[in-house]
């Protein structure tokens, strides 16, 4: 008797949460619109649509490699399983061509498409929910106005249970914040536009902040470093890694160039965001510079000092790695305060080898930097190959030892097997 | 320092400092012209040869780099004397115009030829891209490599 009551109540619990999280999930599909109800490619719009984009990085996920821009279907790896970037361009049947601005409004602040199933947060809406109906309005006639491409995505791969979307509705309540931004009165109104764009369009936290197991970002580990596609993507806050502590002007320089000479090259991920933000507005990649750079600024305590470039000279390695040093690296990185045609700056600037793992030395090594192809940026060559497995582990400690005071890495290996897997993105 | 290193089957004792790029060995103390110092950088691949049968830039490689790995040269090719088919397909389709980074070119394409003997237009752009022509005689040089794959 009492048993049953017991099975009794637990069906009824059940039966009500399913209910109940299926009506609390569900979302109407919002009408579809004919390629007549498509909006003016109002010029202004459409140029503001394209700066902001740019800033967004949309094109770095919504393309293939060598694919049309927005058309989708590249790969996002996830801890989750994979799941392929939609085609954005306004084909009907692929692309977003019968999506309604509020269709498109709704994506983007509460991450539902406009059939009304639930979006994975690998779209960043919960930066994008911060974004000014004026801001997606120009989005939405900027990806509008492209040409349509049919390309039809691949289905996502996701393990159970993820591959179930209403799933998603669960991590919203957990973890969305549909919420603008206020301005902040105490701050300049450059301040304010950076934070704008960068806690929302820009979502730089989607790599610089680290991620709960859940997959989404740990809010009191704002801009505490997180990985992005194998990379380490340094902290942007006090525990800044950076040898000469960044300033506006050495942000704004380094975001739309890809490069500054008391810092280095931005590699990996960082390549791509540099390229897009040297399509954006001065002004606001100085915004941008002007936030980011508040956030790693902190008073001078005698704890506190800040870091500088060093060179230990060490002289204690072998003479293998001291010989390939001095042959394959030196010419470029030569201490000097001259950068030559290849932008190399001393290793003594780079936050890649203070890092407390490899995993951006040893890729920069394996696969080279290649901005110089697409934006007139550095250039380094690919070593994988050229150096076996066994010297790449030797040099990476050895610039480790000289230019750095941390402890040697361990595993060096292992990140060159896994940055061999993942391969390199051009 | 003694280094042994062997280029294109022989074996040679190299008595220079280690970290001196394999370029300015094969150049200087082998008298092999073939390979060309373009830029120094390795950006521009003019300096291509073969390290353990993979293209490889000579001019940022350390000696000290190479262990027991062989190395062959546009020389190399050679057989009996005679150009191989890589070699020849670009005599074929006077793929040079200055020709200062034809044998660079020709090792790139050899190595690609050797682990992919059909590469489809895509794979050989792909794999052709580290090396530059100045004289922008890419359209030759495309077709020279897809003669030697035919060939």
């Amino acid at each position: 008797m009492r048993f049953r009551q017991v099975i009794f109540g637990i069906i009824a619990v059940v039966l009500l949460a399913v209910i109940g999280g299926y009506a609390w999930t569900w979302r109407p599909a919002l009408a579809a619109i004919s390629a007549n109800q498509k909006p003016a490619a109002d010029k202004q719009a459409v140029r503001l649509g394209a700066e902001l984009a740019a800033i967004g990085n949309c094109a770095d996920c919504h393309t293939t490699i060598g694919g049309t821009p927005y058309a989708g279907g590249r790969a996002i790896p996830t801890p989750f399983g994979t799941i392929y970037a939609s085609n954005l361009t306004p084909d009907p049947e692929t692309g977003i061509g019968t999506w309604s601005e509020e269709a498109f409004r709704r994506a983007m602040r509460d991450g539902v498409d406009r059939e009304g199933r639930q979006l994975y947060p690998a779209f960043p809406y919960d930066h994008f929910t911060k974004a000014t109906d004026a801001d997606i309005h120009a989005l939405y006639v900027f990806l509008m106005s492209k040409a349509p491409v049919k390309n039809s995505i691949p289905a996502n791969q996701l393990d159970f249970p993820f591959n179930y979307r209403p799933i998603v509705a669960g991590w919203k309540v957990l973890f969305l914040r549909e919420a603008s931004l206020e301005p902040d009165p105490g701050k300049s109104a450059e301040w304010n536009r950076g934070r704008y764009l960068v806690e929302g369009l820009g979502h730089c936290g989607a790599c610089h902040t680290p991620r709960n197991a859940l997959g989404a970002e740990r809010r009191n580990s704002a801009y505490a470093g997180g990985v992005a596609e194998g990379w380490n993507a340094p902290p942007l806050n006090a525990a800044s890694l950076a040898a000469h502590r960044w300033t506006v002007d050495q942000l704004a320089e380094y975001l739309s160039t890809g490069w500054h000479k008391l810092h280095g090259a931005a590699a990996g991920p960082m390549a791509d965001v540099a390229k897009n933000l040297g399509q954006a507005s001065d002004g606001d990649v100085r915004a941008i510079a002007t936030y980011i750079a508040s956030l790693s600024q902190q008073p001078r305590t005698a704890n506190n000092v800040p870091p500088t470039p060093r060179d230990n000279f060490v002289k204690n390695v072998s003479p293998e790695v001291a010989a390939i040093y001095a042959g394959a690296c030196a010419n470029c990185h030569n201490d000097r305060n001259d950068v030559g045609p290849s932008k190399a700056v001393s290793l003594g600037f780079s936050t890649a080898v203070r890092q407390a793992d490899p995993s951006n030395t040893v890729r920069v090594i394996m696969h080279g930097i290649h901005a110089y192809q697409t934006n007139g940026g550095p250039y380094m060559p690919a070593f994988d190959g050229i150096l076996t497995d066994r010297q790449i582990i030797s040099l990476a400690q050895y610039v480790r030892a000289r230019y750095t005071d941390q402890p040697e890495w361990t595993d060096v290996k292992k990140e060159i097997d896994k940055a061999r897997r993942e391969g390199v993105r051009p | 320092m003694t280094i042994t290193l062997k280029v294109n089957g022989k074996s040679h004792e190299i008595d220079t400092d280690a970290s001196t790029p394999l370029l300015y060995v094969l150049r200087n103390d082998l008298g092999l012209h073939g390979p060309k110092f373009g830029c120094g950088l390795g950006q521009c691949g003019a300096c291509t040869v073969q390290v353990g049968g993979r293209a490889m830039f000579s001019c940022i490689m350390p000696i000290a780099a190479i262990g027991g790995r062989e190395i062959t040269t546009v020389e190399g090719l050679l057989e009996n004397g005679k150009p191989n088919k890589v070699q020849q397909a670009f005599i074929d389709e006077q793929a040079a115009q200055c020709g200062y980074c034809i044998a660079g070119m020709v090792m790139r394409a050899q190595s690609l030829l050797q682990t992919n003997p059909k590469p489809t237009e895509a794979e050989i752009r792909q794999h052709m891209r580290p090396n530059l022509c100045r004289c922008g005689t890419h359209a030759a040089i495309l077709r020279a490599v897809k003669r030697a794959a035919a060939a």
